[in-house]
């Protein structure tokens, strides 16, 4: 087990180098010269000339992406060109606000869908399976930027309900924990909590179908169990599966967090890679993605291992 | 089921139990039988139909010109004489749009996965069959992908690469081919080591016959339905990159563009707005339930 | 054909870095002969090498150490016969008669197969495939377009029998072939195999786990234990006067009808120790209840029994002189250490 753990980690370092060659390669793909990428259209030659220098532009590839990678594991992500400000700054606070919004959609999503695919995997077949299952396809159908302005339209404009934009009054990026800002948090929360709650409900809904069919529990049946000590076998089988999907999905939101941002002007991450995108900010752009797929690394780094801990037979190198 | 042959002819020998004859001949006259009885599927197959025939047919079932802009019609609500679906924020005609929207829409939703499949499925095959260092190789390389959450991935190439349809159905590509090597290996693995695929082997056949008769034919099924189910996700996310300012670009029409240019009349005409997204919603809903048909139908688990 | 020192271990890796930590020593050092015409049984316990054997033999997995030589040429060398050479002598039939024919061909195909890839015309592979269904009782206008699952058990393997034959093999390896079958139609398979020997002279590896079939089909028996041959000879011998303690105690729990003639050694008690890192000596000692001191520092080699010229077993109580109480004297001049018995010429 403790093998296991450590060759775990030792095998995501590989994967998060991997990742930095492909983030490195953004610039390199992006059409022009890659130093143009990084730096302002107006810049003097000469601040030019010094990136160059710094940046290695003049050395080979290799070269420069140890460079950069030195420069990145230091701390320094480069400098936005849209904000002249170092791009690590900038990305602290969207980060955490990212993080808020995700963990609040994953306590939405993860127990509504186990609850619904554990229902419907338990009466399989039934009318109330199938009602789970219409709605965990329509939420893994449903484009999520629409559903959120959707919501806008109705809680906001039509019914006045709750606030359309950003995450507390007069656009500030700054959380605190009252009621003013969690009414801000609601729409963005339940829009972004569609798609995970849509895919547990299948995986767990799946698993548990399956593993009604199975013999023991007829066995268990056979022995006179009561039925909720039924349930409760099943759903200790059932549990190693649906953690599995609940943590791929966790990392999921990190990234699918961008489009519901940028409906609700939620200052994140995915609110600074659209600012990224219109202005063609390449350091921006590379610093946050950088960041959410380390993270997204970390949770499939600590639910491999979690849940090696629930059923030892899962191990995988 | 225990059911004795029928057929105990002479120099036939009353073995065990026969299965009882189920079908015409075939796998696939199979699949076509049971899709043929699952009506939801059905209907979703013809929703579906309808789609890709109104973007076809569009120039012809049109009633007006796309790109044609007018000031007084700006935001005209749904149910106007002549505007049946509204105008959006130039004054365009919106069923036009939605029409003609469907082409783009539908294209770069769908030709990733095309892509995608080719090239997964090249790659999963040489992984799963030939094992090994090969095998090393190539899935270490698709893990490092599979390290970035999907929406991310495929932003971040479309966001270097600029915005364009080209572009995003090349970012898209590069975002499925991953799952689709995965899946393709796993089966593939799974297949080789069974006992016809050995048998085969015993006969002196070389590799690529065993590929293209025994395995192909076993891994193909399961990597289509797995294929299939991606399409929905393709849709949203290509319409998705267009919302983001990553994938059309204005005046063409295309469902995410048209969302993302109408998306500041949310306030004015906030029904307007959301047409666009109803036509995403439908195509990806049909291709999701098109696909648990299908894999109903072809009884593959995964 | 003949089989010399064949050796197969499987590494098992572990540890942080996934070093190799042991071996499965899956077929240890197994020679034999296989005279032309007859069919060699091969029993022992699951585990114990028999289908690791098989597939060495037809080059589904390389060997580590070893060598395979068929009328003299030895196989996959450069001057000897070559492996598409091999597979035309030489074809097997697998236990699983459902996963070992391909699910999406209909039968025909599947037979057709083989021929074809050694460049066969389809017009006359087809034939041939048809005339062998006829051969192997299956009704051709019935069964020919038929998918696996739209057959039964017993009809796919003779399905498997079929493909095997298309390639016109002189050996034919029989993993476990109608083991997974029903009593009644094992019978009839094993019937079946039995007259295709005859009208094909075929030669026979008939791997099995159960004893009465082995004993029906075969004309000499090897047993094999954790990946070592420990005795070999004709049936009747073998049956009647087993030499080697495990060949005895597999034996005595054979079900008997005839109740005079039920033996009274103890069955096998405990499971096989895991062919991972197996005893020393002879791998038998823990589980023998004949063990000596002897038994767990010296493994015996395959010693020709008194007496039987073609019955050979490693056990050092049929060793003279190997220092086990029961083993014979010495100056029998009649028992000689031999790791192989003497080739002999083709039976009739």
């Amino acid at each position: 087990m403790t093998a296991y753990v450590i060759r775990r980690f030792l095998y995501a370092i590989p994967i998060a180098l991997g990742v930095a060659v492909i983030i490195f390669s953004l610039v390199h793909i992006a059409p022009g010269d890659p130093l143009s990428a990084l730096v302002p259209a107006d810049a003097p030659s000469s601040v030019v000339e010094r990136l160059r220098r710094d940046y290695g532009m003049d050395r080979p590839v290799p070269a420069q992406f140890v460079l950069w990678l030195g420069r990145t594991l230091s701390g320094d992500l480069g400098v936005s060109i849209a904000t002249g400000r170092p791009v690590a700054g900038e990305l602290t606070r969207a980060v955490a606000n990212t993080l808020l919004l995700a963990v609040c959609a994953s306590l939405i999503g993860f127990p509504l869908g186990i609850l619904l695919g554990g229902v419907a995997g338990y009466f399989n077949g039934r009318a109330i399976d199938r009602i789970a299952t219409a709605t965990a396809i329509t939420g893994v159908s449903v484009p999520h930027y629409w559903l959120g302005m959707l919501l806008v339209i109705v809680f906001s404009v039509e019914l006045n309900l709750l606030p359309a934009m950003g995450m507390g009054p007069g656009g500030s990026s700054a959380w605190s924990w009252d009621w003013t800002h969690l009414r801000h948090l609601v729409l963005p929360a339940v829009t972004l909590s569609v798609i995970p709650m849509g895919i547990v409900t299948r995986t767990v809904r799946a698993t548990v179908a399956e593993i009604m069919n199975e013999d023991f529990v007829e066995a268990l049946r056979a022995k006179g169990m009561r039925e909720s000590q039924v349930v409760r076998h099943v759903a200790k089988n059932a549990a190693p599966t649906a953690l599995a999907v609940i943590g791929l999905q966790l990392g999921y939101l990190l990234g699918g967090s961008i489009l519901v941002e940028v409906v609700f002007a939620w200052p994140g991450t995915g609110f600074m890679l659209n600012t990224a995108i219109i202005r063609r900010d390449l350091p921006l752009l590379q610093g946050t993605i950088l960041v959410l797929s380390m993270f997204f690394v970390l949770v499939n780094l600590l639910v491999d291992i979690l849940q090696t801990m629930l059923d030892p037979r899962m191990q995988r190198a | 089921m225990a059911e004795p042959t029928g057929a105990t002819a002479l120099g036939t020998p009353a073995d065990d139990t026969v299965p009882r004859r189920t079908s015409p001949r075939g796998y696939w006259t199979n699949v076509a039988k049971r899709l043929r009885r699952d009506k939801l599927t059905l209907f979703f197959a013809l929703l579906l139909a309808l789609v890709f025939l109104s973007a076809i047919f569009a120039p012809w079932l049109a009633p007006a010109d796309p790109y044609a802009t007018s000031m007084l019609k700006r935001l005209t609500p749904i149910g106007t004489p002549g505007y049946p679906l509204g105008a959006d924020e130039l004054g365009r005609d919106m069923l036009t749009r939605l029409l003609y929207g469907g082409r783009l829409s539908l294209l770069m939703g769908i030709l990733p996965v095309v892509n995608a499949t080719v090239a997964g499925c090249i790659l999963g095959l040489i992984a799963g069959f030939f094992g090994g260092r090969v095998n090393m190789a190539i899935m270490r390389a698709m893990d490092v992908f599979y390290a970035f959450p999907s929406v991310l991935l495929a932003i971040a190439i479309a966001g270097a690469l600029g915005a364009g349809v080209v572009n995003t159905i090349v970012s898209l590509t590069v975002v499925f081919i991953p799952p689709i090597t995965r899946i393709t290996e796993s089966v593939t693995t799974r297949i080789r080591k069974q006992d016809f695929v050995e048998a085969a082997r015993a006969t002196g056949a070389g590799n690529l016959s065993l590929i293209r008769v025994h395995v192909l034919g076993n891994v193909l099924a399961p990597v289509l339905i797995y294929a299939s189910s991606l399409v929905s996700i393709s849709i949203i996310l290509a319409a998705g990159l267009s919302f983001l300012g990553l994938g059309a670009t204005p005046p063409e029409p295309e469902w995410g563009l048209m969302l993302n240019t109408l998306r500041d009349a949310i306030f004015v005409s906030p029904w307007v707005a959301v047409v666009p997204g109803v036509m995403i919603f439908i195509t990806s809903m049909s291709f999701n339930m098109l696909s648990d048909g299908l894999r109903h139908a072809m009884d593959v688990r995964m | 054909m003949e089989v010399r020192g064949l050796v197969k271990h499987f590494p098992i890796r572990g540890g942080l870095f996934q070093r190799q930590v042991a071996a499965v020593q899956a077929v240890d050092d197994v020679s034999f002969t296989v005279r032309r015409g007859e069919t060699l049984g091969i029993v022992g316990e699951s585990g114990c090498g028999k289908s690791t054997t098989a597939r060495l033999l037809i080059r589904l997995i390389e060997p580590d150490a070893g060598e395979v030589l068929i009328d003299d040429r030895q196989v996959g060398s450069k001057t000897g016969l070559s492996l598409k050479a091999l597979r035309r002598d030489m074809q097997m039939v697998f236990q699983d008669s459902y996963s070992s024919l391909n699910p999406r061909l209909p039968i025909l195909d599947t037979i057709t197969y083989g021929p074809i890839v050694h460049g066969m015309p389809k017009s006359r592979a087809r034939e041939k495939a048809l005339d062998l269904l006829r051969k192997v009782g299956l009704d051709p206008d019935t069964y020919a377009l038929r998918y696996p699952h739209e057959m039964s058990g017993g009809q796919r393997q003779r399905v498997n029998i079929a493909r095997a034959l298309a390639l016109d093999p002189r050996i034919v390896i029989l993993d476990e072939a109608v083991s997974a079958l029903d009593k009644s139609v094992q019978a009839q398979v094993l019937n079946l195999l039995m007259e295709l020997r005859r009208e094909l002279s075929l030669t026979y590896l008939f791997i099995s786990h159960d004893l009465e079939v082995v004993q029906f089909i075969s004309d000499r028996v090897l047993v094999m234990y954790l990946g070592k041959v420990v005795e070999l000879g004709p049936v009747a011998a073998l049956y009647q006067a087993p030499q080697h303690p495990y060949t005895k105690a597999l034996l005595s729990a054979m079900p008997e009808m005839d109740v005079d003639r039920r033996k009274q050694e103890p069955p096998l008690t405990g499971d096989p120790p895991t062919p991972i890192n197996p005893p020393s000596g002879c791998r038998f000692h823990p589980r023998c209840p004949f063990a000596e001191p002897v038994c767990e520092r010296v493994e015996p080699l395959l010693t020709r029994l008194a007496g039987s010229p073609d019955h050979v077993s490693a056990c050092h109580m049929a060793i003279a002189g190997s220092g086990h109480s029961a083993a014979p004297e010495t100056q029998n001049s009649s028992t000689s250490r031999i790791a192989e018995p003497p080739k002999e010429s083709a039976r009739p």
